[in-house]
């Protein structure tokens, strides 16, 4: 790589001025925005709707029945007296309002965006142009069966492939994300439990779990007790042996971990938890790193989330939708929430409330209205069919060689705590070890804004102080990755320098560091107008 | 494959450079007896976009689209137009393409978008503060049960008969494993919804009453006497509102005075999709913040003193609290609420005001169009967009069938949401948005009449 590709650095650097206040603020391309509430107006809209059949004056003049001239009496006693308070933008102001505002966002579009464990792949466009066929965009949850039945074979298709993939029995596929999908995986597992009158109390969960996996077992009902890792970075299996015994339900365990290592164990893990009554529940959050290659089914898991917003590529949104179908082992299955998907002959059927008392009668029940996540199940099957059986191996494979590839170019710089014990997964994980004046990972995360990337995900795991997780995924190049690691070991150096101007950072972005604990101290979360300006519009 | 920019001559580099003979080095962390060589079976070989898009093309056409015949589900799902831009804006890949704003300095777009969506919900459902979604309406709803669970430190929630059946479902499988207890009865098909009789129930030990607004049945009734039984028993009314164009007309249930008000947001720039991805909508009284679920933006500033939004309150949340957390939640619907948000934006006060009234007085005409056929009778009192027709003889679902057959989705059968209920399988739940025009419902009229004989 060359120290400054296309001469983007300056090469007259007393020549730029970059303090320069102007007067709107905006600093060219970087663009202020107001508020919606600032900038709207009560009479002002940007749709035009058009004018009712029986409006007041027609109304009048239609011979009414009584009940429905009754129904306007009643519903005028409920009518809004006050405005409400939503002022309304034209077309074009609404337009530039949001391309303003959307400019002032990082994106997987723009640059590398490797937070570890998110999996912020390349959305595909294609996906986006399927999941808005009026075929899949344009119909009802409830419309009769016949008129559903591609959208019910789509389901059926995409369920069908992640059994495959994942070498489990069946998958339920209405958890709307990922931490719903645990909340569906422990539901079973505790009906399970129940269903052979064996009330266990406990989930064990690793120090490095994810804060959904304790989280979801106490919204499940549980206690939730910790597993100590071990100083290679994977579950302690003398320490989880140790605990196990008739009072735990299940473990919840991600695998890869989210130190980014395979558990070696996890077959071992598995029977010991079996033999001691319990079952096993897998965080699939990093599946990425193993889709095509391993089979969870094959390592003696009873459930998994999937995360189609993660290894299947649908778009993350700024915080979603996902979408997370969990796979089930055959004792789960009958447990499974309703409603799925089953095909009948050349028919397929929803199997809801109604049709579940004959064949599914250990449901745990719904989770959610409607059927799951439709939109996102269309955009991860176009994303399996573009990769197919023959390519899908490849996105692991890559996923995992460029995640060694930047752990091997940065472990001499930074610390990486587990880099002795072998090569990673798809995400390297580094620790502030040798960082000097007092600076922090999250000065070095804002340093890497000023660089042009999105920073990984900063203290997590939290068994390694001042974590710093990568994931570059595989939909990156290997010079997009030598411009990342140049960008990091610069940024590093500066932190073990104890340079004093990284705890400025960033200075680029389109807001300097900002307040957090003003914003938690006293909380302003929704506009409250100044005065009456608003009120004179 | 188009969408990994490694060649093999990267990849050889590149294993070389981290000291791997072959890529299979990197996973001899796997079990041996769990690897898997050569093509996953199972699935099929890939495809290229063209296939792909013919493919998909196949499925869709076998489905019938809503926007191509007379259309009149509703039932927690609305078909409302959305303007054009809004789906363009939200394909910005700024908007489409970010994660969860946890780096504030380079997400203030996704940030202050979130900051006006709260501040809408907050007006439209007459609450102080929203939070920034939730995965829809039916998960919003049990949370608010749960929230009001640890405010009160009662465990006895009241379902008003007319909340949507699914919301009760999903509540109903929550309450199993938290040890809520529910009291809930499915609705009779009366001209006006449980509100006077629930007001006897509440009582010391109760935590929440949860009522809908319209309900299930397109029933509308002012809640303020509920508000205060629950205040002088110190429960909570939570309300429930699925059609959140029904409040550019109508009171919010906040005026009324619930103390939380959550709802589905799919109607307001998000499409039906077949029932997801959808956008729940949470809000609430102040004095709650601390255990409201989900993510909240707040306004701040930074280090030059300019205003900016970042996520606050998040000792709240899971990544903090682990355990002790208010709720599981981690992604949510956040660009469902940018699409939702948008919408209401172009519209502003005088369209959303305009929009309901266009609904309502479409459903007023088809509702006077169709309680002039014999065979059939109205049971609303009131009604926003939406109402239930009894059939004097049939059941409501064969009925259904038959309308669609001739090209027609005439609308809901409770038969299909209530199973087993038998009287309430002659109820159709009839709804009319702005997307009906006047020769739909004549249509939708002239052919009920012909297969009800009437």
């Amino acid at each position: 790589m060359t120290d400054n590709p296309g001469g983007w650095r300056p090469q007259r650097p007393e020549a730029s001025e970059r303090s320069v206040a102007t007067w709107t603020g905006n600093r060219a391309l970087m663009l202020e925005e107001p508020l919606s509430f600032e900038i709207g107006a009560f009479d002002r809209t940007g749709v035009d709707l058009e004018p009712a059949d029986m409006g007041p004056e027609v109304r009048s003049s239609v011979p009414w029945e009584g009940a429905v001239d009754e129904v306007y009496y009643e519903v005028r006693d409920l009518m809004r007296r006050q405005p409400i308070g939503l002022p309304g933008l034209s077309e074009p102001e609404a337009v530039r309002h949001y391309t303003r505002l959307s400019r002032q966002n990082y994106a997987i579009d723009l640059g590398l965006f490797p937070l570890g464990s998110c999996t912020m792949k390349h959305n595909p466009r294609l996906n986006e142009n399927v999941a808005r066929m009026p075929g899949f965009a344009d119909i009802h949850p409830l419309q009769p069966v016949d008129t559903v039945q591609g959208a019910l074979e789509l389901i059926d298709r995409l369920a069908g492939w992640l059994v495959a993939l994942t070498g489990m029995h069946s998958v339920a596929m209405s958890p709307k994300a990922g931490a719903h999908g645990e909340l569906c995986g422990l539901l079973a597992i505790r009906s399970a439990l129940e269903a052979r009158g064996d009330a266990r109390e406990v989930i064990l969960v690793p120090e490095s779990a994810h804060g959904t996996n304790p989280a979801t077992a106490a919204f499940a009902g549980y206690r939730v007790e910790n597993i100590p890792a071990t100083s290679r970075g994977r579950v302690d299996l003398g320490a989880l042996k140790a605990r196990l015994g008739p009072d735990v339900a299940a473990v919840m365990i991600t695998n890869p971990n989210t130190c980014g290592l395979f558990e070696p164990e996890m077959t071992e893990i598995s029977r010991a938890v079996h033999e001691a009554g319990g079952l096993v529940y897998c965080d699939g959050a990093n599946f990425n790193a193993i889709v095509g290659r391993v089979r969870p089914g094959d390592l003696g898991i009873d459930a998994m989330h999937i995360n189609l917003h993660k290894t299947f590529s649908t778009p993350h949104g700024g915080g979603g939708p996902g979408s997370g179908p969990v796979v089930f082992s055959e004792a789960l299955t009958p447990f499974a929430p309703l409603p799925f998907v089953e095909k009948q002959d050349d028919h397929y059927v929803l199997v809801e409330e109604e049709t579940a008392g004959e064949h599914h009668g250990s449901s745990f029940g719904r989770m959610v209205a409607f059927h799951g996540q439709m939109g996102m199940f269309t955009r991860a099957l176009a994303y399996i069919m573009s990769h197919g059986a023959d390519g899908l191996r490849q996105v692991a494979e890559d996923a995992v060689l460029n995640a060694n590839y930047l752990l091997r170019q940065l472990d001499d710089v930074l610390d990486a705590p587990f880099g002795e014990s072998g090569p990673c997964m798809h995400e390297a994980l580094f620790s502030d070890r040798g960082f000097a004046g007092g600076l922090t990972t999250l000065d070095l995360a804002k340093g890497l804004i000023d660089e042009g990337y999105h920073p990984m995900t900063m203290y997590f795991p939290l068994v390694v102080h001042g974590a710093m997780l990568v994931e570059p995924t595989e939909t990156e190049s290997k010079a997009a990755l030598d411009q990342f690691i140049g960008a990091m070991r610069s940024v590093a150096e500066r932190a073990k320098a104890g340079d004093p101007t990284l705890r400025a950072a960033p200075v680029h972005a389109p807001r300097r560091r900002l307040d957090e604990t003003q914003a938690a101290r006293k909380p302003v979360l929704v506009w409250k107008n100044p005065d009456r300006a608003e009120a004179a519009e | 494959m188009r969408y990994l920019p490694l060649a093999d001559t990267d990849r050889q580099d590149m294993l070389r450079a981290v000291g791997a003979a072959s890529i299979d080095d990197l996973f001899v962390d796997v079990p041996e007896a769990a690897r898997l060589g050569g093509k996953i079976e199972g699935l099929p070989d890939h495809i290229g976009e063209m296939a792909v898009e013919r493919e998909l093309a196949g499925l869709a056409r076998k489905n019938l689209v809503a926007g191509e015949v007379p259309f009149f589900l509703g039932c927690g799902a609305y078909r409302h137009h959305i303007p054009a831009s809004v789906d363009h804006l939200i394909q910005r890949g700024e908007f489409l393409t970010s994660y969860t704003p946890y780096q504030p300095e380079i997400a203030q777009g996704t940030l202050q978008v979130l900051f006006e969506f709260q501040t809408q919900v907050a007006r439209l459902f007459g609450c102080d503060v929203a939070n920034a979604s939730m995965y829809d309406g039916s998960t919003a709803c049990w949370e608010a049960i749960g929230m009001a669970r640890r405010i009160t430190r009662r465990g006895k929630a009241i379902l008003s008969s007319g909340l949507h059946p699914h919301y009760v479902s999903v509540a109903k499988t929550m309450a199993r494993f938290t040890g809520d207890e529910i009291e809930y009865a499915t609705p009779e098909l009366a001209r006006e919804s449980d509100a006077a009789a629930l007001l006897d129930r509440i009582d010391g030990d109760t935590s929440c009453v949860v009522f809908q607004y319209p309900d299930i049945l397109g029933r509308c009734d002012d809640m303020s006497e509920l508000a205060a039984r629950a205040r002088e028993q110190g429960a909570l009314l939570i309300g429930v509102v699925t059609e959140p164009v029904a409040l550019g007309l109508l009171r919010s249930p906040g005026e009324m005075g619930a103390d939380i008000v959550v709802g589905e947001g799919q109607s307001l720039g998000v499409g039906l999709q077949f029932g997801g991805p959808y956008v729940g909508l949470f809000a609430c009284a102040e004095r709650y913040v601390r255990q409201m679920p989900g993510r909240l933006v707040g306004m701040t500033s930074d280090a030059e003193g300019r205003r900016g939004f970042v996520l606050t309150l998040s000792t709240r949340e899971q990544h903090i609290r682990r355990e002790k957390a208010t709720s599981n939640i981690c992604t949510s619907s956040v660009l469902c609420a940018l699409a939702f948000s948008m919408h209401l934006t172009m519209l502003g006060e005088k369209g959303l005001r305009q929009l309901a009234e266009l609904n309502f007085d479409r459903a007023l005409y088809a509702a006077e169009r169709l309680s002039r056929l014999y065979r059939l009778r109205m049971i609303n009192k009131a009604f926003f967009n939406e109402f239930t027709l009894s059939l004097n003889l049939r059941e409501a679902r064969p009925v259904v069938r038959e309308l669609a057959a001739r090209g027609i989705l005439g609308g809901v059968s409770l038969g299909r949401l209530y199973p087993g209920e038998r009287p309430l399988e002659r109820g159709l739940v009839v709804a009319v948005t702005e997307t009906a025009t006047r020769e739909d419902i004549d249509r939708l009229v002239d052919t009920l009449k012909e297969l009800l004989d009437d």
